[in-house]
């Protein structure tokens, strides 16, 4: 009887913190069928079969660094440079951990799947989101990453399997993307008192953009960032609370 | 590329990626307490990587050739006005997209 109500209470809490996190992905799943789906198409064309977009897009689930991979299998066998590579496409995966060093504690096992599967998109929503009080908030984290993982996972293979027969105008649907960095961009910014961390953000990424160059100007910019945020230490903090 | 080859160096990006997610989580050990420092970055960063992650999905925008970033920046106020107004992020979204379709289709 006891474990009986035990996995019913179970059940509702898993049940709960699904339907909390389920809404939040909804953009995402737009975005990533669209991204997976020209990943997978992009991969057909260049010769692959689908098992390649389907393995990578589970083992990896990094958008940009997939697209990259398509052009290393393609080309010469350098494992260093691709490993090389991949480190700085993603090193703004290292500022994510950072900042969420305490959210991601205590969660037992549930940590390492968080942990592996945080890409961008993950990683805004579990860091913005608004918990509900009576939301298990480690459940709920991984159902965001879980639905991510799964929406990127399905959208490569079937790109990989009909890419070729697809044909409706969907010019522009990338789009949704940046919509939702500029929302998610806009909720941290009606939250925050002091506006200083976003606007550097924005001025020093946008300045590093046209100095470097769209292909290079990440670790510039995440540099810069670091920089100036390490100098600002005792005003910001001074100021209070910086969320 | 021999199938080998292939699987190390997708193995290669793998661990790559794992690498840049889990460091953060390996130098600063859940039991012990984290630096000062790293919890202020922890802080004060993500602000600052939304407003990176911003610019980033906009890298490949040219203001001086094609349609000089004009669709973007329609949409862009598109997105914002909708989510000031209501704070409804699938409607802010939604919004801007098709907004952003549109133009990027029938307009310019």
């Amino acid at each position: 009887m006891n474990s009986k109500s035990n996995m019913k209470t179970r059940s509702t809490m898993l049940k709960r913190a699904f339907t909390a996190a389920f809404p939040y992905t909804i953009p995402i799943f737009a975005g990533f069928w669209f991204l997976g789906i020209t990943y997978g198409i992009y991969m057909n064309v260049s010769g692959f079969g689908f098992w390649y977009p389907m393995l990578m897009s589970i083992t990896i689930f990094a958008g940009s660094i997939e697209f990259l991979t398509v052009d290393m299998l393609l080309g010469a066998f350098h494992p260093l440079q691709a490993f090389a590579m991949t480190l700085m496409i993603n090193a703004r995966h290292l500022f994510y951990g950072i900042s969420m060093l305490d959210k991601f504690r205590g969660l037992g096992w549930k940590r390492i799947y968080l942990i592996f599967g945080m890409c961008d998109e993950t990683f805004s929503i579990n860091y913005t989101a608004t918990i509900p009080e009576d939301v298990d908030k480690g459940w709920f984290m991984f159902f965001v990453t879980l639905l991510n993982h799964i929406y990127w996972f399905s959208g490569a293979t079937l790109g990989g399997i009909f890419g070729s027969l697809i044909h409706f105008n969907t010019e522009g649907l990338d789009f949704v993307m940046t919509a939702m960095f500029v929302v998610i961009f806009l909720e941290q910014w009606l939250k925050e008192k002091d506006h200083t961390s976003s606007l550097l953000g924005l001025g020093l990424s946008l300045i590093c953009l046209i100095v470097f160059g769209a292909d290079s100007f990440i670790i510039p910019a995440m540099l810069a960032i670091l920089v100036v945020l390490s100098l600002l230490r005792q005003p910001l903090e001074k100021g209070g609370d910086a969320e | 590329m021999t199938v080998t080859e292939q699987i190390i160096t997708v193995a290669m990006v793998v661990l790559g990626t794992a690498v840049t997610r889990f460091l953060p989580f390996l130098i600063f050990p859940a039991g012990k307490p984290t630096p000062r420092y790293i919890q202020y970055l922890g802080k004060v960063l993500p602000a600052a990587v939304f407003g990176l992650l911003v610019i980033y999905c906009l890298r490949n925008v040219s203001v001086f050739t094609g349609s000089h970033g004009i669709p973007e920046m329609i949409a862009i106020l598109v997105v914002v006005v909708l989510h000031v107004w209501k704070r409804q992020m699938l409607l802010s979204i939604a919004g801007g997209t098709v907004c952003y379709m549109l133009l990027v289709q029938l307009v310019f």
